[in-house]
């Protein structure tokens, strides 16, 4: 049913150079969240902490009453059981097959017959649309059928919580499609908490419930999809929207004369909000809201051509 | 300023501290079940089959130049007869175990370093620890155990190739008689020699195995890091294994009197 993720004040350096800090967010139950942010501001350093594999300087990450940043070696090798991770490449064992590989943790952490679990590993294969590449050597496949087949492993065990590294990296906008809807209907299917990590705004625009910026060594929004769709904040603006004009440079931040320069440039309107992507079957996900909901409740004014069906996915001008 | 020369100091000690933290955590997961029978095996026999072949072609030279530089030696001292013990003593003593040594971390720690590096670089490792899964345990220690059983056969082989080279060698191009060569194997020679030759050895395939999975598994950077653990594992485990080799040659000369006549 999936279960939540509190992290507190989380901050982490490596020797001098501050990664981020006091990043302060709930990733709530059963929904999907993104994490965005430019390159090198620490997105896959913020999912190893998440699941314990870097220690953070200062703060807390707990799921279900165990905070992962200092809780004994032990615990954490039994709190990451609930956990499925997509690693940037996939990460499957180069000297097994694709079928071994999926099996791996069935093997390693149930008592499962074969039979049993040669049918679970056969499911995922079928979910991910594997079917009939089961002997194959992760050598001998392509870099997107190893990231499916990073999820497939990743989902055997029902995990409560799946974490994705840069799940769209690397793929064509089609594959990139594929494994969006692929992701939504998981969600709707499984229920566990789904944690994106990514630099894909269609990805960010589309997919998720709630979208995280981190931005500048902080995390500089984090909240509903709608919320940061139509935000006003400068950088959530410029980086949701794919706009030079703003406070995000081509290294890191601007400086002030760049600024100065673009101080009376107009900002481009912001795009309609697209609609969110729906599971193939049609049925709402539990955590799905209404288009438009947050907007109306919050009375913000959703740019103009908002939740249309068919609206153009164009962003940026 | 004074922190950062601090810092600079303290480094190296960092480091080998961090390397021996390493080798405790493999000491206490060797006791973790379940052993993994399988991987031991086929690291056992992978280690076997890469290093063999050189460590022959080592040490029939590594024979021969003792015999022709010994035997040469005593020529001039006129005791001919004690070649072959002499040769026997410095083959089993020394040579065999640091011939072994050599191949062990050149041929054995560089690929074990290489194994490991390129899986951490592909993120295996991280992937294997989120699956609730010790890499130490189940990637390290089958790995070690392998390289200190492989070491010490490779010990023994060493030495009976050495030995039966310098016998090529003494007899064939000395004019050594086989005789002499054979019967004064026992006269300096003992058996604790043996031993001690294979305790070095045992060391030798754990400091090889432990330094080159310490450098595969910290490897970073991509595949430029992968080479870079490579290429120190061999370099440091050098260095170490012949520190090693002489405390170890300095104690045990200390505790076994050397046998006279």
């Amino acid at each position: 049913m999936g279960v939540e993720i509190e992290i507190k004040d989380l901050t982490k350096s490596f020797g001098n150079q501050l990664i981020w800090g006091d990043v302060t967010l709930t990733v709530p139950a059963g929904e999907i969240c993104v994490m965005l942010g430019p390159s090198g501001t620490g997105k896959s350093v913020l999912l190893k902490t998440i699941i314990g594999l870097l220690k953070p300087d200062r703060g807390s990450v707990v799921i279900e009453g165990v905070d992962i940043a200092s809780c004994p070696e032990k615990d954490l090798y039994e709190i990451r059981k609930l956990f499925g991770v997509l690693f940037q490449d996939g990460a499957m064992f180069g000297s097994m097959n694709l079928y071994d590989n999926i099996a791996f943790p069935l093997r390693e952490h149930t008592k499962k017959s074969e039979s049993e679990i040669r049918d679970i590993v056969m499911e995922k294969l079928d979910l991910t649309g594997l079917l009939g590449t089961e002997d194959k050597l992760p050598g001998e496949i392509s870099g997107g059928m190893r990231k499916r087949a990073g999820l497939a492993r990743a989902l055997v065990l029902d995990p409560e919580i799946v974490l994705f590294d840069e799940p769209d990296s690397g793929l064509d906008p089609v594959r990139t499609s594929f494994l969006n809807q692929l992701i939504v209907d998981l969600n709707a299917q499984i229920d566990a908490t789904f944690l994106i990590v990514t630099h894909d705004i269609n990805t960010a625009r589309t997919v998720p419930d709630n979208i995280g910026l981190l931005y500048h060594k902080h995390l500089a929004m984090f909240g509903p999809r709608e919320m940061l769709l139509s935000s006003e904040e400068p950088v959530v603006r410029q980086f949701l929207n794919a706009q030079v004009v703003g406070p995000i440079g081509m290294s890191e931040e601007k400086d002030a004369d760049e600024l100065e320069a673009e101080k009376d440039m107009d900002l481009p309107p912001l795009p309609p909000i697209p609609m969110q992507l729906e599971p193939s079957n049609g049925q709402p996900r539990r955590s799905q809201r209404d288009p438009g909901a947050w907007c109306k409740e919050n009375g913000v004014e959703p740019p103009p051509g908002s939740f249309e069906e068919n609206m153009t996915m164009t962003t940026g001008s | 300023m004074a922190s950062l020369t601090a810092s600079k100091v303290l480094k190296p000690i960092g480091a080998s501290g961090k390397l021996f933290a390493f080798a405790l955590d493999t000491f206490r997961q060797l006791f973790r079940r379940p052993f993994q029978t399988r991987e031991f095996i086929q690291q056992a026999w992978f280690l076997a089959s890469v290093t063999i072949v050189p460590t022959a072609l080592v040490a029939i030279p590594f024979g021969a130049v003792i015999a022709l530089q010994v035997g040469g030696l005593i020529k001039q001292f006129g005791a001919q007869s004690f070649t072959g013990s002499a040769s026997v003593l410095a083959v089993v003593q020394q040579a065999a175990p640091i011939g072994t040594a050599l191949l062990i971390a050149g041929a054995g720690g560089s690929a074990i370093a290489a194994d490991l590096g390129a899986r951490k670089i592909r993120e295996e490792l991280d992937a294997m620890m989120v699956l609730g899964i010790d890499p130490i345990q189940r990637l390290v220690v089958p790995r070690v155990l392998a390289c200190m059983m492989v070491a010490v056969f490779l010990n023994g082989m060493v030495s009976v190739v050495g030995v039966a080279g310098g016998y090529v060698f003494n007899v064939g191009l000395q004019g050594g008689t086989p005789g002499a060569y054979l019967a004064s194997f026992t006269a300096l020679a003992q058996l604790p020699d043996l031993w001690v030759g294979l305790v070095k050895a045992l060391i030798f395939g754990l400091l090889a195995a432990v330094v080159a999975a310490y450098k595969g598994v910290n490897a970073g950077g991509g595949p430029k890091g992968v080479g870079d653990a490579v290429n120190e594992s061999v370099v440091i485990t050098f260095v170490l294994l012949f520190i090693v080799n002489f405390v170890v040659s300095a104690i045990y000369l200390q505790i076994v009197p050397p046998k006279t006549g």
